[in-house]
């Protein structure tokens, strides 16, 4: 058959399959009845493997316990593309769940087949295939050598509808915890493999530097061997802290020549932004557009800015890779990236290789939440592992490196402008966004984008970030659409050509800035019109779902009442990427002297639950990081360097800082599944800055919302 | 210019030579085989290679082994009785209280031994011990009420 991607009708094949439709790429049985799943999305600490993992098990009709999940690897296994953007349950899941039907069918056919019985009359249950009637079973395991899964898929097997399902649904327990908790190796920090040597690379200290010279005598005579091309520099050797030690004394002994000057100023990102070259992205144009707003030109008008400045993703891990060159001269690469086919292609275009000689395999690593710096050490390790034919090459990033050489999470500043009627309602919206590209993932901009290939002395350009298209959500304009009926709309995103500032994809993209904007916007509008926030949102909302999510929200708040002592409420609310999971948070925020964060009461829908307390945790985890990134987070820089290279320097939300959540999850069990790990960032941002306003009088429009950004706020209201 | 030195490693003797200025993380993950203790900063600002150093809690990027020699370390592995798990390790599984869980091996050894000094904390006492760590997949509601509950049920 052929297999059409995106064909209506139940017949329609899955994305992930139109490439991949081989059975056995995804699934094989074992004479034990174990289940090897290898899919081609990755585990980040958001716990996808084990949603798949249920997924498999429920068609199947096999206990969670007999399902393996292979890590994803570039020579076994699907292409996915990238883990991210909160479509790997759509995806893969969808995906899987049709290839394990269709393995439970050809087990079923196999079992009628023997016992020369119409394949009607069976059945499977906890592992067995059996006629109904139960006279007469047999296993996976046991039929598990006779048949081949060798053959492509086949979109005409049923998959379980809502009603059957058994595993998918509960909260089975994470598949991974139990090592992590005990502390087993189980990070791509913690691989050993024999010969194995360790590597470190001696990062310049700044963007646009060039390495003058180096004393390459203090390291000495001892086994340390050291790797120079242009201004990359490393060194590596069997004892890892003998290597450690060895890249401290050069880089002491290394001078460079920087570019002062390269780095705009920290405290004037909005006039960074605004200076062109930009390209344009008109997201949406409707008629009437006056005075360089849209609509018609009756009505009062409000207008407001608001800013983000550039995040770290700071992962708990400093990035981490590995590589061995074959003595045939074949490239193994392990990496925690989220795009193993994509890294392995990159690198591959760097340094010239046929693509086929290269395989990579991915070992996790701590949460990344995003692009963060995993290809770029893979690539370290690659060229390291030059120098040592035949030894994996393990190359560790430093926290500095992590934090300063990482890709960050542009920074944004948004104008929102709005006219309205005498009640308040809506009746023009004129939106624009300026930013940095959202995404510089390996191989993107038809160049390998690894960070060491522009400092070898044939340097190839690190290209600037670029936006994911419109259709896959959009990076800089991600979520610039108001989910309201806000009369004339004209959005338009401003991305900036380039930088000297590395930026990529950071959770939820441009969707955090842009939702904080319009929630915030929102209330500055119900607030001028004597509104209630809540109400006044749900009288420019038609989508029921959204109407439910936000009410779900508010009445597990106890919305509604007064601020009193410096304890306020606040709302924010979003469709994620207007197409995935709905999320609504009611902030409660305490703003005596830092603003403190109390508690924040959540309602999301993500249509059908795989894994409830799953979500849960990915709604808690991302709405605790958006808390973060909203109180406290900045990455800093003179105009030379970065300078937020420590977690004294950047600091992020403590235990104590962090709040109570609670989550209300709106079941739709006939709905399909959506990603949950980006809903909570904007609508937690806006939330937390409308219960400011609630609670002292003062809007806060420029993030951190640190006590120097209120006294700020408060002195222009008052100048 | 290396070393030997001799210390106890979750009850069992073992004898590294190495560099004295070699940190004591560096020495559990690549001498001896415990890599439960993790890099994530080694500055002794994130908390993800605590251990405890004759009963004190301590990162252990930040303990040289000059320091470290003779002593007694408990890591995170030495926090189970064979198979069974601590009450702080199964607390933490039992409330899934982990993401990426990179956080949780420090998290672990230093919510066990403030269970030794104060059994039944409340969550403000949790918070306040788990200050120096850092998690940031967020999970930290979720640890606060792992080890409250530890603290009630041990
Ligand atoms: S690795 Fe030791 S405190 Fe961060
Ligand atoms: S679980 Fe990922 S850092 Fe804590």
């Amino acid at each position: 058959m052929t297999l059409v991607a995106g064909h209506p009708g139940p017949a329609a094949v899955p994305k992930s399959l139109v490439a991949n439709p081989v059975l056995s790429n995804w699934v094989t049985v074992a004479d034990d009845g174990i289940v090897a799943v290898r899919v081609g999305k990755v585990d980040l600490g958001q716990g996808i493997l084990t949603a798949l993992g249920q997924l498999a098990a429920e068609e199947l009709d096999v206990g969670l316990e007999h399902i393996r999940m292979l890590p994803a690897h570039t020579d076994k296994g699907p292409d996915e593309g990238l883990t991210a953007g909160s479509m790997s349950v759509a995806e893969s899941g969808s995906a899987l769940r049709l290839v394990c039907a269709n393995v439970r069918a050809l087990f079923l056919h196999e079992a009628a087949r023997r016992w020369q019985v119409d394949v009607a009359g069976l059945t499977t249950d906890n592992s067995y295939i059996k006629t109904s009637d139960g006279t007469r079973y047999t296993t996976y395991a046991e039929l598990a050598g006779t048949v081949s899964l060798d053959v492509d898929v086949s979109a005409d097997v049923a998959t379980k509808s809502g009603d059957d399902m058994r595993v998918v649904g509960t909260s089975a327990a994470r598949l991974d915890l139990p090592d992590k908790i005990a502390g087993r190796p189980r990070f791509i920090s913690d691989m050993r493999l024999p010969g194995q040597l360790f590597g470190r690379v001696v990062r310049p200290p700044s963007p646009g530097s060039r390495l003058r010279d180096v004393d390459d005598s203090v390291i000495g005579q001892g086994e340390v061997r050291l790797v120079r091309d242009g201004s990359f520099l490393g060194v590596l050797g069997g004892d890892e802290a003998e290597v450690e030690r060895a890249a401290k004394k050069l880089r002491a002994a290394c001078s460079w020549d920087e570019s002062p000057g390269l780095l705009p100023s920290e405290n004037d990102l909005v006039t960074f932004l605004k200076r062109g070259p930009h390209e344009t992205i008109p997201v949406i144009e409707e008629s009437a557009v006056v005075d360089g707003g849209a609509g018609a030109p009756e009505g009062k008008r409000l207008r407001a800015q608001y800013s983000r400045p550039f995040l770290a993703h700071a992962s708990i891990a400093p990035s981490c890779g590995a590589a061995r060159w074959e003595s045939d001269g074949r490239l193994s690469v392990w990496s925690h990236s989220q795009g193993i086919h994509r890294l392995r292609d990159a690198i591959a275009q760097a340094l010239d290789l046929d693509v086929t000689k290269v395989s990579v395999e991915h070992v996790e690593n701590a949460g990344c939440y995003g692009h963060n710096a995993a290809d770029d050490a893979a690539f370290d390790a690659v060229l390291l592992a030059r120098a040592a034919p035949t030894h994996p090459v393990q190359v560790q990033w430093s926290r500095w490196d992590e934090l300063t050489w990482s890709p960050l999470g542009s920074a944004m500043v948004a104008d929102a402008d709005a006219t309205v009627d005498d009640a308040g309602r809506i009746l023009s919206w004129t939106y624009d966004v300026w930013s940095q590209g959202h995404t510089a993932r390996p191989g993107y901009s038809g160049v390998p984008g690894l960070l060491a290939g522009a400092h070898l002395e044939r340097a190839s350009r690190y290209p600037p970030a670029t936006d994911p298209p419109l259709p896959a959500g959009g990076g800089t304009t991600r979520n610039a659409v108001p989910i309201y009926d806000v009369g004339h709309r004209r959005i338009t995103g401003h991305r900036q050509l380039s930088s000297p500032i590395r930026s990529s994809a950071l959770r939820s993209l441009g969707s955090f800035l842009n939702v904080f904007a319009i929630e915030s916007f929102m209330d500055e509008l119900a607030a001028a019109a004597g509104r209630d926030p809540l109400e006044y949102r749900l009288a420019h909302l038609r989508d029921d779902r959204a109407r439910e999510v936000l009410e779900t929200a508010a009445t597990a708040a106890g919305w509604g009442g007064d601020a009193h002592h410096d304890v306020g409420h606040g709302i924010g609310f979003a469709r994620y990427k207007s197409k995935g999971a709905y999320c609504a948070v009611v902030a409660e925020i305490e703003a005596e002297h830092d603003i403190q964060v109390r508690k924040l009461t959540i309602a999301v829908d993500v249509g059908r639950v795989v894994n409830p307390c799953g979500v849960r945790n990915q709604i808690e985890g991302g709405a605790t990081q958006a808390t973060s990134w909203t109180l406290k987070e900045r990455v800093r820089f003179d105009n030379t360097r970065i300078t937020s290279g420590d977690w004294e320097s950047y600091p992020i939300l403590r235990f104590s800082e962090v709040p109570d959540i609670h989550v209300e999850l709106v079941g739709r069990p006939d709905l399909p599944s959506v990603g949950a790990g980006e809903a909570a960032q904007g609508p937690t941002a806006a939330a937390i800055a409308n219960a400011v306003t609630h609670a002292i009088g003062v809007r806060v429009r420029d993030m951190p919302l640190t006590r120097s950004a209120v006294v700020a706020a408060i002195e222009s209201e008052n100048p | 210019m290396t070393q030997a030195f001799t210390l106890t490693v979750n009850g069992q003797a073992a004898r590294v030579t190495t560099h004295p200025d070699t940190s004591l993380l560096s020495v559990l993950r690549n001498e001896l085989s415990l890599p439960g203790s993790r890099f994530g900063c080694g500055l002794g600002q994130c908390g993800a290679c605590i251990v405890r150093v004759d009963g004190t809690v301590v990162p252990s990027c930040t303990t040289p082994m000059w320091s470290a020699d003779g002593t007694s370390v408990v890591t995170v592995e030495g926090l189970a009785d064979g198979d069974r798990l601590h009450p702080v390790q199964q607390a933490l599984l039992d409330e899934q209280a982990a993401q990426c869980g990179f956080c949780i091996s420090g998290i672990a050894v230093r919510a066990a031994a403030l269970l030794e000094s104060s059994p039944h904390p409340d969550e403000i006492t949790v918070a306040q011990a788990l200050e120096g760590n850092l998690c940031r997949c967020g999970v930290q509601r979720r640890i606060v009420r792992a080890v409250v509950k530890a603290g009630r049920t041990s």
